[in-house]
């Protein structure tokens, strides 16, 4: 009878599979490798876009030519070549603007393998749904019933012709151009995204949904996601992520600003499964993504993210609470596996009086994996009573992972209230077997703690979702693919 | 039901079992006392395939089949259960979602349908009032924040609602006062038929005035050295295990 050691659990949590790592035979239109002026125009002009859109893309790329990539992250890897990618890749046959039955047929027996249905989400999940393959949205679902409660959802392209007002006010205030380097290459780049505004006073419906796709070889995704809460509005939003299996690196950055108008609400929840990388920690996705919200007067903005794929996470979900009694929270599960890294984490600047934020953070690593939480708690002068409450767990599975938080809190006001929890723990081996003696095999047992690790920030999602990402956080982390 | 014969293990070599013999019928409960470090729960977790130990020589037998190369997991589909002396602790799993797993893992693996949601709401109630636990204790965090005794009930809550052919209790008595051990033996009493049995593995005779065995091992030193009746426990309290060795060395 071996010994069941610590290295035991380790193969077995190494041997899991990327269940999304095919790739399908769409036609593409693919634009020549590398980066200039020249190709932000045309990337613009390809869109139909008005001058003013294309000036502004001009005005991120001069100032991305001036800076560089940040460093700091607790992460390691090549640097991409932004020269030897290609800016826009676009299935041929898509075209938002002809119904569903005019998709191509490849394209929905891709979705129909990545488990998005868009029959089955017509009749049944009251979802609404974008879906955005390589650089271009190619399906938005529940349109009319959306138009009716005056609600816009759409891929920002569209936006950018029949809102333009609505994009041009919103666009870059939350996350400017010059933010950092990757906001400011997602700026001049974008090719796609999403948009939603909710009119005033109104509860969306259902959920709104945005599915991300990398298809084609050596192309960078670069959406943008602008989502505008007016005063009294209500909207949760998802978003999924796939990508095939490749040997070298992907670059995806995206931009996501929210705006929540005074007592407005954005629920908006990720699940994040970009490619990780094989066994050997050979190709994977680099996912350097900025994503923040504004809150004004009474307004409530909460992060939900479930981390699993990626070889290189760096992302930072932020809310800037500047009206008073504002809300941020952000709740977190990145899980790291093999060699992957994640630095991931958020900011909540407090400006507002009576301001309130809460920060759940839960990491798990396996493999040789290395994962981070950074998280900032900024406290302005004139942000009195200001709360912050955060706690952030660590499970660590085998010896060669590591868990790292880097809290970093400034107060410039007496007032405030800040606490900062932090555990570690370790899946032991009298767990597991507890489990097993219970006639629970190891995988199981795996799945099940960490489930339970988990639990604060997976009953934070939407119902659908929570389903999804407890496979998915089973699928990550068990032997085989269940 | 069970079978162990020249039963040899070892933990980072260091031998702890010297040779065990032990059979225990359907029907019958068995005991088995002995002083600190005589091997009580080395032997319990082996039985339950506990693979920290080494097992050198000698085989087990389950209803006639060999289970010493089986996975722990196997072994319990097979109705072997271990109710541990120290319950671990799973935070954010509930006593309900865990035995709930528990119960279809082992559903599964012999080939049944998980059982349905009315059905398993009706064994636990059943099985909770039988163990006379609080309904809100059945949410909380799986022996999280639990006292001694809620921990032991819950074990006995679980054994309850699997089943088993054969139910190991490693100290159950430890940490119990005298109402939670009345209410756990009385689980038991009350779980115990003519088609499974019980070894009770304990210190002291208390926990044996209410789950009455037929027989009584004493193991010392890696091996059994006397066998009796329900009396010898009796005797083991009265006059502690130092005249058993002196026995020996005759």
């Amino acid at each position: 009878m071996a010994k069941y050691t610590e290295d035991d659990l380790k193969v077995e949590l190494e041997t899991k599979e990327y269940e999304y790592g095919f790739y399908t035979e769409l036609e593409s239109e693919t634009f020549p490798i590398g980066l200039n002026e020249d190709i932000v125009r045309a990337i613009s002009q390809k869109k139909g876009e008005p001058q003013w859109m294309t000036d502004w893309r001009i005005e991120a790329f001069r100032a991305w030519q001036e800076m560089t990539e940040p460093e700091w992250a607790n992460v390691h890897y090549e640097k991409p070549d932004f020269q030897a990618i290609s800016y826009y890749s676009a299935p041929k046959k898509a075209d938002p603007s002809k119904s569903l039955d005019d998709v191509d047929p490849e394209l929905l027996a891709m979705y129909k393998k990545l488990g998005i249905s868009i029959d089955e989400q017509k009749k049944m999940n009251n979802i609404a749904m974008d879906i955005v393959v390589d650089s271009v949205s190619v399906a938005t679902t529940f349109k009319k019933t959306l138009a009716e409660k005056g609600i816009i959802f759409m891929s920002i392209s569209e936006a950018i012709k029949e809102h333009p007002d609505l994009v041009q006010k919103y666009l870059g205030t939350v996350v400017p151009q010059k933010d950092n380097f990757y906001a400011a290459l997602n700026s001049a780049v974008f090719s796609d995204g999403s948009f939603c505004y909710i009119p005033k006073g109104v509860r969306c419906p259902m959920e709104l949904s945005t599915y991300f796709r990398i298809n084609q070889a050596g192309t960078g995704q670069f959406e943008r996601t602008l989502v505008i809460a007016d005063e009294g509005s209500y909207v949760s939003y998802l978003e999924g992520c796939t990508a095939p299996s490749r040997d070298e690196n992907q670059l995806h950055a995206a931009v996501v600003e929210l705006i929540a108008l005074d007592d407005a609400e954005i629920k908006y929840s990720t699940v994040q499964n970009w490619y990780p990388g094989n066994k050997e920690g050979k190709g994977g996705v680099y996912n350097f993504v900025t994503k923040r919200g504004l809150c004004e007067k009474n307004a409530k903005i909460s992060w939900t993210q479930v981390e699993t794929g990626s070889a290189v996470t760096w992302k930072y979900p932020s809310c800037v609470l500047k009206g008073d009694n504002s809300i941020g929270e952000f709740y977190s599960i990145a899980v790291t596996n093999n060699f992957q890294q994640a630095d991931t984490g958020t900011k909540m600047i407090h400006l507002g009086k009576n301001t309130k934020s809460t920060i759940i953070s839960k990491g798990i690593s396996a493999g040789k994996s290395q994962n981070s939480y950074r998280g900032l708690v900024q406290i302005g002068a004139r942000a009195e009573n200001a709360r912050n409450f955060s706690q952030c767990d660590s499970l660590l599975m085998g010896n060669n992972c590591g868990a790292h938080t880097f809290p970093y809190i400034e107060s410039k006001n007496t007032t405030a209230k800040i606490e900062h929890e932090a555990t570690t723990s370790k899946i032991g081996e009298d767990q597991v077997f507890y489990c097993n003696q219970r006639g629970i095999p190891t995988e199981k047992a795996i799945a099940l703690i960490v489930n339970g690790f988990s639990k604060d920030v997976l009953n934070k999602l939407p119902m659908e979702f929570a389903v999804e990402a407890q496979k998915l956080l089973e699928i990550s982390l068990e032997g085989s693919v269940g | 039901m069970l079978k162990i014969s020249n039963l040899h293990a070892s933990v980072e070599d260091k031998d702890i079992l010297k040779g065990i013999n032990l059979e225990i019928k359907a029907g019958e409960v068995h005991a088995i006392m002995g002083p600190n470090g005589a091997g009580k729960s080395t032997l319990s977790s082996i039985i339950a395939g506990n693979e920290n130990y080494e097992v050198s020589e000698g085989e087990i037998l389950l209803e006639g089949e060999d289970i010493s190369e089986l996975a722990p997991e196997e072994r319990a589909h097979k109705g072997v259960f271990l109710s541990f002396q120290y319950p671990v602790e799973i935070p954010g799993v509930s006593v309900t979602n865990f035995i709930k797993t528990a119960i279809n893992e082992k559903r599964k693996a012999n080939n049944q349908e998980e059982m349905p949601a009315n059905e398993m709401l009706k064994l636990i109630r059943e099985k909770s009032e039988l163990l006379e636990m609080d309904r809100k204790f059945l949410s909380r965090s799986l022996n999280e924040g639990f006292s001694g005794g809620e921990k032991k009930r819950n074990e006995i809550f679980q054994m309850a609602m699997l089943e088993p052919k054969l139910a190991i209790l490693d100290e159950t008595d430890s940490g119990l006062d005298i109402d939670a051990l009345r209410i756990v033996a009385n689980g038991v009493n009350k779980l115990k038929n003519e088609n499974n049995a019980v070894l009770v593995i304990t210190h002291y005779q208390r926990l044996l005035d209410y789950i009455v065995p037929d027989f009584v091992h004493v193991l010392m030193d890696g091996k059994i050295v006397k066998t009796g009746g329900a009396d010898l426990a009796l005797e083991l309290e009265e006059k502690g295990y130092d005249w058993i060795k002196q026995e020996q060395e005759v």
